[in-house]
């Protein structure tokens, strides 16, 4: 005991703050959370132990279905777009352009500035009756509606707002882009490969590791987006839910309804949809990742 | 024939690169330049410049609400900014040194653990972070929004560190200990030193997304004179008469200009802090 302390204690010295945090701030939390779920409980009293019923409750919860379909529409439109954006921009700037370092700030800064409240506050007044949007259209005789007030069209305000901020994929997939090795594009050249085919068989196949690395973070990202949904709805999720974010229901339910038990339990769902198609991504990957070696 | 195409190709694409970063860019130019229109002139006139170049949004915005002003909030920000930098690079960085150059048991497993974090929404530990926090009587305090970062809560910033240090060659390390330097000298006096980039590229990081956080701010701040810049923003939306449309836009403005500044001065460290660990080598 004393030479395994001996030959472990400085790994150990320097590891206790963040080993501290693991226990106070993440396990022991996650545990309670999933102990939450099984209870009904408002913070003021003593949580009640009410089985499985919260989630039963949700069975029936048109609230929590419509914010399962929102999220899903929200994440699978705009996750997809963004990426597709960020790939595209990037194969543009992968070249000796003047100006590349300008051109690169440019399309990354709204990725800076985009989770901030400021810009869901500019998005708001883009998309209202009297916002840019309708402002531009005028110009053509076109009288726009009221975007964000209208259900059909509220959630693609959030949508657009997501892909707005490709800025930072696009920098991760030059960096993998940068990292093909010429020499592969120089053997298909000598063989007479057309620029399409290289892309196609060299390009893409080469920056997949990272499409996949990209597109999982990117996904669960969008599963917890709040921000935006929250300040552009007002905190409702309106208009009639259309943008009841999963994130934002969560919120209404544990901090202004206070039903802790409840909103744990849409938590755990939470976790267990994110890990279900995260391994979904990982399954399928095997057939369109390539790795080297 | 050949070169006149090439040409256009690369015509082309320059013109397109300009004109979608132009589109994209817009919004941002327009809520800057409506910040100096009067409220009135931001919705009722097209033209890009303002007509009636006004500085009064700026007063008025930062007047800010029921009589606290906009010095309170940002002053709010920046300090809990600022703490969160400090503890997150300090608790990180010893992290990612046991990580990256000490060896001891179940290191490989903690690792995986820490990289499994990086994957978990924050919703399963949200609430019972908040029930822990009001039982210690921290609701309404700067201290959920600070003290957990001295943790290494994020292990983001601990892998963007594990990176970097295991570039640093171990010989160093070899040389000082012959030299007779204990581990917390390697630790503070050698590492440290040498992971200087690494060490800002995670403070910026940090500030950027501390600096726009709103989620934790709003259910951990409930008085005005704790309210950070972004929660008092929002109070802004609540009150939606027109009038208040420029004081809004001069404040938003206001609040970017932080994150503006230190993206011109540490562009090369926040890119490379984003494209590091994700792309191998």
């Amino acid at each position: 005991m004393k030479k395994w302390l001996k030959e472990n204690w400085e790994g150990y010295l320097f590891l206790t703050p963040w080993l501290i945090g693991l226990l106070v701030f993440t396990i022991i939390p996650i545990l309670t959370s999933l102990y939450l779920s099984f209870t009904r409980y408002n913070i003021l009293t003593t949580p009640e132990f009410i089985g499985v019923d919260n989630y039963f409750r949700m069975l029936s919860d048109k609230d929590f279905i419509q914010s399962l379909k929102v999220t899903f529409k929200f994440v699978f439109l705009s996750v997809p777009l963004r990426m597709s954006f960020a790939l595209l921009i990037a194969m543009l700037l992968n070249r000796k352009i003047r100006g590349l370092r300008f051109y690169r700030a440019v399309y990354y800064v709204p990725s800076l500035l985009g989770g901030s409240v400021a810009i869901s506050i500019l998005w708001r007044q883009l998309f209202n009756r009297e916002g840019l949007l309708n402002q531009f259209l005028s110009i053509f005789k076109i009288e726009g509606l009221n975007w964000i007030a209208t259900p059909s069209t509220a959630l693609y305000t959030l949508i657009i707002l997501l892909v707005w901020q490709f800025g930072s994929s696009m920098l991760i997939f030059l960096a993998a882009l940068k990292q093909v090795p010429e020499d592969l594009y120089d053997a298909a050249k000598i063989d007479g490969a057309s620029k399409l085919r290289q892309f196609t068989n060299i390009t893409l196949p080469m920056i997949t590791p990272m499409v996949l690395f990209n597109l999982i973070m990117t996904m669960i990202n969008a599963f917890q987006s709040f921000t935006p949904a929250f300040i552009i709805s007002n905190g409702t999720g309106g208009p009639v839910g259309s943008t009841l974010l999963y994130s934002l229901y969560l919120y209404k339910r544990g901090f202004t309804f206070f039903e802790m038990g409840y909103a744990s339990a849409l938590a755990w769902i939470l976790l267990i949809l994110i890990a279900i198609f995260t391994a979904i991504i990982f399954w399928t990957s095997g057939k369109w990742v390539y790795y080297e070696g | 024939m050949k070169i006149k195409k090439y040409i256009n190709e690369k015509l082309f694409i320059h013109i397109f690169i300009i004109l979608f970063g132009f589109i994209m860019i817009y919004p941002l130019l327009w809520m800057l330049s409506s910040s100096f229109k009067p409220s009135q002139e931001i919705f009722n006139s097209i033209s890009f410049f303002p007509q009636d170049f006004t500085l009064e949004n700026y007063f008025i915005g930062w007047e800010g609400i029921s009589g606290y002003t906009f010095r309170i909030f940002f002053t709010n920000s920046f300090i809990i900014t600022f703490a969160v930098v400090i503890g997150t690079l300090i608790s990180s960085s010893m992290a990612a040194f046991a990580f990256s150059k000490l060896d001891f048991a179940f290191k490989n497993v903690f690792f995986v653990i820490m990289l499994g974090t990086l994957m978990l929404p924050y919703h399963v530990k949200l609430i019972p972070q908040y029930i822990l926090f009001n039982y210690l009587g921290w609701i309404n305090t700067f201290l959920p929004l600070t003290v957990p970062r001295f943790f290494a809560v994020h292990g983001f910033f601990v892998f963007l560190l594990v990176q970097y240090m295991r570039t640093i060659p171990n010989e160093i390390m070899e040389s000082a200990e012959i030299d007779g330097a204990n581990t917390l000298q390697i630790y503070w006096s050698l590492i440290m030193p040498l992971s200087v980039p690494a060490l800002i590229t995670s403070g910026i990081l940090t500030f950027i997304w501390t600096w726009n956080d709103f989620f934790t701010q709003l259910i951990y701040l409930n008085n005005v004179t704790k309210f950070t810049v972004s929660v008092a923003l929002r109070m802004f939306v609540d009150a939606t008469s027109g009038s208040s449309w420029g004081a809004m836009f001069s404040m938003s403005i206001l609040s970017l200009t932080p994150l503006f500044i230190i993206f011109i001065f540490f562009q090369r460290y926040i890119i490379q802090g984003i494209t590091a660990g994700s792309v191998k080598g």
